[in-house]
């Protein structure tokens, strides 16, 4: 909660990672409900969307990357970077084959 | 005498690189990442081949067990991350008791996954069974992913209760003190791992209908 600007040693307070697991909690209530809710095609693209902020959400601030060193965020962009191209290219191999 | 103290205080902070220490442990979980997300890739592809099938055996799964299973993880992520916080403040008995309740999260977690495979077990549904030999191949697919995907990730979680119950023993023996806390703090990010895995899998699994 303090000194939110300092880079190196920066302590999150107790009280933001409660309010990060609040809004985990409220991100897990709505997907579930969404679920529940057809949305045709959408269903897949709503739950992954909430799945992707629910894990932005553990990465920056209970992982504490938004805080560290930057090579650690560059690492972790490549390697979901190798993730998204290898998904594509098998996809793109599978659809026209 | 004295000198001698210092000296030696100053050479074993010397050998101590924190900031290496954590960066061999996220080159590791990137490692973690490509695993499972090889599985991930399966899944996609053969959920596209088989959309129907895999809807239909999605709704043979609990989705209030693994919602369950969602909040208890999500919780054990909240307590593991305070427990580091709290013992860089000094707090040791915090931490050591936020230590405690993630591993008592992580055991609820099995007890629950125990529970649910038994379930699917009891109604003939397990790797190579008569039963689920007997369905479509969309649906033998499914439940061939989910026992391989969820069983791998129970791995990770078994694994993270031994790493944490070692790094709780290190807490209580002074080894892991508020200024030395980076195996605390590696092995929190292997267990946030373990929860960000299972904020995918539980979506794909048990929340399509």
């Amino acid at each position: 909660m303090h000194e939110e600007n300092s880079k190196h040693n920066h302590h999150i307070g107790y009280g933001t990672y409660v309010l990060v697991w609040l809004a985990l909690l409220a991100f897990t209530s709505i997907t579930v409900t969404v679920a529940g809710v057809s949305l045709g095609e959408y269903t897949l693209f709503v739950a992954l969307s909430i799945a992707a902020i629910k894990s932005a959400l553990v990465i920056n601030i209970f992982m504490h990357i938004k805080f560290d060193e930057k090579i650690f965020k560059v690492f972790l962009l490549i390697s979901g970077f190798t993730l998204l191209v290898i998904f594509i290219l098998t996809f793109f191999d599978f659809i026209y084959r | 005498m004295n000198i001698h103290n210092e000296s030696a205080a100053v050479h074993h902070h010397v050998h101590r690189d924190d900031i290496g220490a954590k960066m061999g442990m996220w080159l590791f979980l990137f490692t973690e990442l490509l695993l499972f997300g090889g599985l991930f890739l399966v899944y996609a592809v053969y959920r596209y081949q088989h959309t129907e099938q895999f809807h239909l055996a999605a709704m043979e799964l609990n989705t209030g067990i693994g919602t369950l299973n969602t909040v208890i993880l999500l919780t054990s992520s909240l307590t593991v991350a305070l427990s580091i916080a709290a013992l860089q403040k000094g707090n040791k008995f915090l931490s050591i008791l936020m230590l405690s309740l993630t591993l008592v999260f992580a055991f609820m977690f099995m007890i629950n996954k125990y529970f649910e495979w038994s379930a699917k077990f009891s109604h003939g549904i397990y790797p190579g069974s008569d039963e689920l030999l007997s369905l479509p191949n969309g649906q033998i697919l499914f439940f061939g992913l989910y026992y391989v995907m969820t069983g791998l990730h129970g791995l990770h979680v078994l694994i993270g209760i031994i790493i944490l119950s070692t790094i709780l023993v290190m807490i209580i023996k002074n080894k892991i003190t508020f200024d030395n806390y980076a195996k605390l703090e590696n092995s929190g990010l292997y267990w946030h791992l373990v929860d960000l895995i299972w904020i995918f899998l539980f979506p794909l699994f048990y929340l399509i209908q």
